[in-house]
């Protein structure tokens, strides 16, 4: 795909993460934060925001600088810019609240090595306008936030009977601490993708029956 | 890789390009981090000034204010040395001098468990702590941080000197659940066993050193009451 034929923004350059190539659901990357910081849900949700920020800077600088940058060098490049940013929403986290910053421990700055943005720095950003890279790191951060929260929040309910922070069920509530440990992060990774494919299957399914045309491939 | 493909591909760029490049985009990162670093300076500095005074006036009850010093083996200064224990005073309304916190640490279930405790000079004891790090089980080590019981070990935890005043007059330790029978035991939490020695551990380390150092200074923590 040539740069200059590539004007089209469609509802499908931001929709792509979020649901036809969720970054987590679908695609199964950057599981490291996935599965380590969505033992709560407000971990979660400052986890898919900081990584979304680092997205979408990194994706506008990379469209911008893509056509300067020698192909021998790309990728030392893409992992600078991406550093750069990931070390400014470190800043940033710490500025707004400490004790999220202590929550999320080292993985912040684990958001450079998250392969999402490499790759998408590498697969999209550097071959398409700023524009339309910039809506699809939105899509993708979008997915990857959604991903996180539907993970966080059943954990969270689950491990420690409350949403947010807030109690739901009160004292008397015996909270199923496994889930808000490692192998929590497994099992309801594991129940979201079956439900997925489930629901990917069953349209898949209908639309044979119906003689409709399938659009997976 | 058709010929379409090919014909895209860029020329082989000169090594001076590449260096150009790079020198170009790490200067561009270096003043986006520098700038982002200055901007948040301030915030954070509130932010941790925040945390410290929170954590202080949990410690010691009443504290409305505090000052930091740094107690070495010549005494306290108000700069920070390399032998130095940071030591925080906390005041009342009336400048009056309540207690004296510090930092305390020791080796828990996961990792360090960090924590700062408030030692009243008045009842000779301990009057508080605050976790401030751990990494301790959820729902097992980290009622540490909150479950009552525990936490009313250290309404008033015996910390007297020993009559030469070179360490506790009785160590502090943590007993088995249920057993805690004189004021310097800790009973543990039934479950968290290894967190809550942990703690009794960093207490008792970080008492023994600091008290005796610190006591013969305590009337130049009240003289300061008066000063701004």
């Amino acid at each position: 795909m040539t740069r200059k034929t590539d004007t089209q923004i469609t509802w499908k350059t931001f929709s792509e993460g979020l649901w036809a190539n969720n970054p987590v659901f679908v695609m199964l990357l950057g599981m490291c934060p996935t599965l380590a910081v969505t033992n709560s849900a407000i971990n979660a949700l400052a986890m898919g925001l900081a990584t979304t920020f680092v997205l979408l800077a990194s994706g506008l600088l990379v469209s911008l600088l893509a056509r300067y940058i020698p192909k021998q060098v790309r990728i030392a490049t893409y992992i600078v810019i991406i550093a750069t940013f990931v070390t400014m929403i470190d800043y940033i986290i710490q500025a707004i609240s400490l004790d999220l910053y202590n929550a999320l421990g080292a993985f912040i700055q684990l958001i450079v090595v998250n392969c999402i943005i490499l790759g998408r720095a590498e697969a999209y950003a550097s071959k398409h306008r700023p524009a339309k890279a910039v809506l699809n790191a939105l899509g993708m951060g979008a997915g990857f936030t959604l991903a996180l929260l539907c993970l966080g929040l059943v954990r969270e309910i689950l491990g420690s009977g409350s949403v947010f922070g807030v109690d739901l069920f009160g004292p008397a509530f015996q909270p199923w601490v496994i889930m808000t440990l490692p192998p929590g992060g497994f099992l309801v990774l594991g129940a979201w993708l079956l439900l997925f494919d489930w629901f990917r299957l069953r349209r898949q399914q209908k639309e044979t029956v119906t003689g409709g045309q399938s659009d997976v491939a | 890789m058709n010929e379409a493909q090919q014909a895209m591909q860029p020329p082989r760029a000169s090594s001076t390009l590449m260096m150009i490049v790079l020198n170009g985009i790490a200067m561009l990162a270096g003043f986006l981090v520098v700038m982002t670093s200055q901007l948040t300076a301030p915030r954070i500095a509130e932010n941790q000034r925040i945390a410290i005074e929170q954590a202080v006036s949990k410690v010691i009850p009443g504290a409305t204010r505090h000052r930091e010093f740094h107690l070495g083996k010549d005494g306290l200064r108000s700069e920070p040395g390399a032998d130095t224990t940071t030591i925080y005073a906390g005041y009342d309304d009336q400048d009056h001098l309540l207690g004296v916190a510090a930092r305390a640490a020791a080796q828990g279930y996961a990792d360090m468990i960090y924590l700062l405790y408030g030692y009243d000079p008045t009842c000779q004891c301990i009057r508080g702590i605050k976790v401030l790090k751990f990494a301790e089980t959820p729902g097992l080590g980290d009622k540490i941080t909150h479950d009552a019981a525990f936490q009313s070990n250290f309404d008033a935890l015996d910390a007297r000197l020993a009559p030469d005043g070179q360490g506790l007059a009785h160590a502090i330790a943590k007993v088995k659940h249920g057993t805690k029978q004189h004021d310097w035991e800790i009973d543990a939490i039934s479950g968290a066993t290894i967190s809550s020695t942990a703690v009794g551990k960093a207490l008792n380390q970080s008492a023994q050193a600091l008290l005796p150092q610190l006591l013969p200074h305590l009337q130049e923590l009240r003289a300061t009451e008066k000063r701004p």
